[in-house]
């Protein structure tokens, strides 16, 4: 009896894990019929990868400095050579390398600040819309009142007299942008907490906290995911200002705002100092918005329907074409 | 109407007290001020006679019911770098970033909305995918960066527009423009998504049918109803700049508003001035705010007021 049972349940866990299988192996399919959104993954994929290996792929030390080859420029100059490929600057430290090393600190703020800030402005949310009452009209105001503030200025003071650096970055950036997750968990708790499956959930004795993070936050899954994404771009280009500015990321470490800001000085001798750490920024950021409009287009039922309908009408277009060409073809 | 404006008003005073609070706990608090503004070899009386004119050998709480009070009379003190009242500084870069703010959304809306209109007339066609990828593009740029793109194409290379400052009228078109853009790219994307929404309608269809001319159809009809969410955006991208996002157009450029102060004062440890621009931020916040609802309210006469 015991043996059939766990027969039955491997079974139930492989029909799950196959299930999964074809779920990611559907949104490979989909993903492939979307152009911009397949770029988008794979500059990102190798985004991700060259973060996390950077110490492997980068051919010099970021902070190594090479006297003796400052403000050397990229290869295809004459004066460039195959040791500097992307040029030196003012210090002769590798521009390649540094950049390549910059994407380590652009993500992990990225990714630390959406966690944070998403983690609690969700919570906030979920607590909001579903317990009501005197918790939501406190989290609502505290959310309106936050809104208004002017957050960037606030953050630059902030990082001015605690000390610029990861840590605080990542808090004050997070502090300053939980409030769009709060107002989007709520509205979208507000709108399913009628449904069915929630009333039952209710119904059988499930406490709050259960009801919430069990039955409506997966539900939210693809609205905040998108979000999320959108976020992370927001604050890639944010952390990028604040380290320009000085306010970010600190010397000896390395960032993109940061190598553009050291640039700036020698802009009209060394064009590659300012111009590769910025292209950096801007193909990361380019990348994560190409995912997230790809995302927003799935994972809504409207759009998913029209892209359908786009793409029969192409096939039938195609096999009408096809037919034609035969019949004048073979009269 | 009046219980609205009461209740706006109230909200506005609750965020303006929160922010000075912020600032007052965060210079008062976390940083000993005296150490932050005096230079580290000045001698204890020297600091004793510091803390004495700026009052801070009081009490916290008195401290913070004179601040209040100050702040009522709109004043700060004087700043530790320029030397004359905090205030006045402030009135004075104001309008610099005003005027900047004013050209830079002002020519992204003029840009804006016919681009997001022709690209919505025909959704998934040449122009509007251009379009959607080019404003993709324009979010995607550091602003900082396309400042210093612009000044080494049009001031080095070109030669035609001055790099910095603000001696003349050519000196606000750079600025204005990288300011203008990433506003410009958000504008179209949200023009061309409402405006695609707005001529699906069943109204349009009626308009056109009833032989209306093309422009009034899409130009009033179908704008004026989509009109809502850009003025949200446009409201919300005035209050982003006046709220210290001009900071970066501003220290690019050295165009001298209130954000390179800010800046200029941060790394001169003037905390006064640092007060009295946050301060001024967030009353520029809330005014907008306020001034935002009652334009929805002309717009959209159905919209309750609460």
């Amino acid at each position: 009896m015991s043996q059939t049972n766990a027969d039955s349940l491997e079974q139930a866990l492989e029909q799950h894990r196959h299930e999964w299988v074809e779920k990611l192996f559907e949104l490979g399919r989909e993903l492939k019929r979307d152009k911009a959104g397949l770029v988008g993954v794979m500059l990102i994929t190798a985004l991700v990868l060259m973060a996390v290996f950077a110490p492997y792929i980068a051919p010099h030390d970021p902070t190594d400095q090479d006297l003796t080859a400052r403000l050397a420029p990229p290869v295809w100059y004459e004066k460039g050579t195959l040791k500097h490929i992307l040029g030196t600057d003012h210090l002769g430290r590798d521009v390649l390398s540094r950049t390549i090393h910059g994407a380590r600190v652009s993500l992990w703020v990225g990714a630390a600040v959406v966690l944070l800030a998403g983690g609690f402005g969700v919570v906030m949310g979920l607590m909001a819309g579903y317990l009501g009452g005197r918790t939501d009209a406190f989290v609502m105001r505290w959310v309106d009142t936050q809104v208004a503030f002017p957050g960037l200025l606030l953050a630059l003071i902030i990082l001015a007299v605690i000390g610029p650096s990861l840590t605080t970055v990542v808090v004050v950036l997070a502090l300053n942008g939980w409030m769009v997750y709060g107002r989007m968990t709520r509205s979208a708790v507000l709108s399913i907490r009628q449904s069915p499956y929630v009333e039952a959930a209710e119904v059988v004795g499930c406490r709050w906290p259960r009801v919430i993070f069990r039955h409506i936050l997966p539900n939210l899954t693809s609205p905040l995911l998108t979000l999320g994404i959108l976020e992370f771009a927001r604050i890639v280009l944010a952390e990028a200002a604040l380290s320009f500015l000085g306010l970010g990321i600190q010397p000896p470490a390395t960032s993109w705002g940061l190598d553009v800001a050291m640039g700036k000085n020698y802009m009209f001798m060394a064009w590659w100092l300012v111009t590769i750490p910025g292209c950096a920024i801007a193909v990361t950021v380019l990348a994560i918005n190409l995912v997230a409009s790809w995302l927003r287009l799935i994972s809504d039922p409207q759009e998913r329907e029209k892209q359908f309908a786009r793409h029969m009408a192409g096939a039938m277009r195609k096999k009408m074409h096809a037919t034609i060409k035969k019949e004048l073809e073979a009269p | 109407m009046g219980r609205f404006i009461y209740r706006r008003l109230i909200h506005g005073l609750i965020v303006i007290m929160g922010v000075t609070i912020i600032v007052f706990v965060v210079t008062r608090m976390v940083g000993d001020p005296v150490q932050v503004m005096l230079p580290l070899e000045s001698t204890l009386e020297q600091r004793a006679a510091f803390e004495k004119k700026l009052g801070l050998d009081r009490p916290i709480h008195i401290q913070f019911v004179d601040f209040m009070a100050n702040i009522v009379r709109l004043d700060f003190g004087e700043s530790l770098w320029q030397k004359r009242p905090a205030m006045d500084i402030v009135f004075e870069k104001l309008p610099m970033t005003i005027l900047l703010t004013a050209v830079g959304i002002g020519f992204a809306c003029v840009v804006a909305i016919p681009m997001g209109i022709i690209a919505a007339l025909r959704p998934g066609g040449v122009v509007d995918r251009i379009t959607v990828f080019v404003s993709l593009l324009g979010l995607s740029v550091p602003q900082f960066w396309l400042g210093l793109l612009f000044i080494v194409l049009f001031a080095v290379q070109f030669k035609i527009l001055p790099t910095s400052g603000a001696a003349t009228p050519a000196h606000i078109i750079m600025p204005a423009l990288t300011m203008g853009l990433p506003t410009l790219a958000r504008l179209v994307m949200l023009v061309r998504s409402s405006m695609i929404d707005e001529l699906n309608q069943q109204y349009v269809k009626t308009s056109f049918a009833k032989g209306l001319p093309f422009v009034r159809v899409v130009g009033i009809h179908a704008l004026r109803n989509a009109g809502l969410p850009i003025m949200t955006l446009v409201g919300w991208e005035v209050i982003r700049s006046l709220a210290g996002y001009s900071v970066v157009v501003e220290t690019v450029f050295a165009w001298p508003g209130i954000g390179l102060t800010a800046i200029q004062a941060i790394e001169r440890d003037d905390l006064i001035l640092i007060q009295a621009i946050v301060f001024t931020a967030a009353v520029c916040v809330v005014v907008i705010n306020i001034f935002m609802d009652f334009v929805y309210k002309l717009i959209d006469p159905r919209l309750k007021l609460t």
